[in-house]
């Protein structure tokens, strides 16, 4: 029995400081040219939280606007706003940095984070307030240090500072003296990953009131690596992310594939729930402060405002077959191979069609097809031009040489089998994943029948391969029987007709 | 003659484009020079 897909939910932390401060972009222009005019422009060029919330992708990114609403929006998108939208939303929530730093605060356990008194006072409630945290997590925040303290810590031992409203509320100590790897940087941006992964796992508890106890394995599929120098990349951010919401049957492990992860994370969830090995597994990651401000040179260039300014995260839960929800066809899933290439027709063949293939499927049978959900508002704008259009037209021309659609249906094929991004460029944050919620509600309403995840990743980046990654997995509504272990489904039975008609068909022609 | 024979190339692929061993294949029939060839990630 194919697994099924029960809820998806996704955070954004509005982090206006941290671009300044911890955003690439901005720490490599402080080194290398600490007086440019680029630097000072930053702080005037940032959004409001109301503005940040009544953006229309990031109302999107939380489920309150649908992806088809958003489309009909006309872009630009970043002056225009969504009447009412809230920092709640259908699938997620919208935090404020003073409480996302709280989050950063308990995510630590090695007494390595300082809160200033007043400030850790200021956000109490909010944290204490989440029902989905552990006991033991839900009161981390302890009484909090004097501001003196923690002006010390950076001035004297290299901590990281935590910057709210311009002022220093926080800090990040280092975990060793000497260890890169545990330098306050390192620990600054695991804590960030580890933080906006457990905002997203929370949300998804609260949200779809999972028993965490029936919690099995949790995969984490972010891009950060956590260890000391004798092993860099030693991991397990998955566990200790289910330790702060009270996992406590759960184990896990980490996945990585730079944006291809959480497809991979995906596909691996779905193949542990129906072999049965684990019943109930949740994939899940947070973001990264590195990016915040990524293209906000060209952004302001453009008389826009800085656009990266949040934090992302999502969580998933795949169980064994309920006969309800949405089941992932562990059958139908496509892979970029050591010997694929990389042009872009076999990179697109690998992933889309490959597996179609396998299932008798044509381009067109896909209702909608979640590639790079990268938000175009961002990307345009800094001559990344629009990533899931680029994405849909390779796919499109590759079902007009299999003769599956005319060449006059290229144009309409994106709005009709694609949607416009709405996710922040976050890396693996918007790599198929984000429609994962989307799908479960379409599909469950039986607004669309089929859709593919696909994730792609840079494994170049690294330095240690010039080969590209990629896996997708098809999606579709669940046939409603839950036969025994013994019995065969009706989509079984109809592949097996779908192969002897095929092998009778290959007979007449010999 | 192509226009590429004899000429030193810089190659910057696009991840969700055309990526650079790609075009390094198309580059293969002439004379280039390819001096640094790289894909990279814009998002």
């Amino acid at each position: 029995m194919f697994p099924v897909i029960k809820g998806a939910a996704y955070i954004l932390a509005h982090t206006p400081d941290m671009v300044l401060h911890n955003g690439t972009t901005q720490t490599t222009e402080r080194t290398v040219n600490p007086d440019s005019d680029y630097l000072k422009q930053v702080p005037k060029n940032l959004r409001s939280l109301e503005q940040f919330v009544s953006y229309p992708p990031n109302q999107t990114y939380i489920g309150n606007l649908s992806p088809d609403e958003l489309a009909e929006i006309e872009m630009p998108w970043y002056d225009k706003s969504v009447e009412g939208g809230a920092a709640i939303g259908e699938m997620g929530e919208i935090f404020a940095q003073d409480e996302f730093i709280g989050w950063i605060k308990i995510s630590d356990v090695f007494d390595l984070v300082l809160l200033e008194k007043d400030f850790t006072d200021s956000i109490r409630a909010k944290i204490e307030g989440r029902t989905g945290l552990a006991d033991n997590f839900r009161t981390a925040l302890s009484e909090g240090v004097s501001a003196e303290r923690i002006e010390k810590e950076i001035a004297d031992k290299g901590a990281e500072a935590l910057i709210h409203d311009g002022q220093t509320v926080g800090c990040v100590k280092r975990a060793h003296d000497i260890d890169a790897n545990l330098n306050a940087h390192v620990i600054f941006e695991n804590l960030v990953s580890k933080a906006s992964a457990a905002m997203a796992l929370v949300t998804l508890i609260e949200r779809w009131d999972i028993d965490p106890e029936s919690i099995d394995y949790v995969i984490e599929c972010s891009e950060e690596a956590c260890g000391d120098m004798n092993q860099r990349g030693g991991g397990n951010f998955a566990k200790s992310i289910a330790e702060m919401a009270g996992l406590i049957h759960a184990t896990g492990s980490d996945t990585r594939s730079f944006c291809a992860a959480p497809t991979h994370a995906l596909i691996n969830a779905a193949a542990l729930a129906q072999s049965g090995i684990h019943k109930n597994v949740i994939i899940l990651a947070g973001g990264s402060t590195a990016k915040l401000g990524m293209n906000g040179k060209d952004h302001l260039k453009k008389g826009l405002p800085i656009l990266e300014d949040a934090v992302g995260g999502f969580a998933a839960l795949i169980s064994e077959n309920d006969g309800v929800h949405p089941v992932l066809r562990t059958d139908l899933v496509g892979k970029h191979m050591v010997g694929t290439g990389s042009s872009p027709q076999a990179v697109i063949s690998s992933l889309i069609t490959a597996p179609l293939d396998r299932g008798d499927l044509k381009i067109t049978d896909i209702d909608k097809y979640s590639v790079e959900m990268q938000n175009p508002d961002v990307t345009k704008p800094a001559g990344a031009g629009d990533v899931p259009m680029a994405n849909y037209k390779m796919i499109a021309a590759l079902g007009v040489m299999r003769k599956e659609m005319e060449r006059g249906d290229i144009p309409g094929f994106a709005s009709k089998h694609g949607m416009v991004g709405w996710a922040p460029t976050q890396g693996h944050i918007p790599s198929g994943v984000p429609y994962l919620g989307f799908a479960t509600k379409d599909i469950m309403a039986g607004k669309i029948h089929r859709a593919m995840i696909v994730g792609k990743g840079s494994l170049f980046l690294g330095r240690l391969t010039n080969q590209f990654d990629g896996v997708s997995i098809v999606i579709e509504t669940n046939p409603g029987e839950v036969e025994a272990d013994t019995g065969v489904s009706k989509e079984e039975v109809r592949q097996m007709v779908a192969e002897a008609m095929r092998s009778f068909a290959a007979s007449l022609t010999e | 003659m192509s226009f590429f024979d004899d000429k030193k190339i810089i190659i910057i692929g696009d991840r969700d484009g055309i990526p650079a061993p790609a075009i390094e294949e198309c580059l293969k029939d002439t004379s280039a020079d390819i001096v640094f060839s790289s894909t990279e990630c814009f998002v």
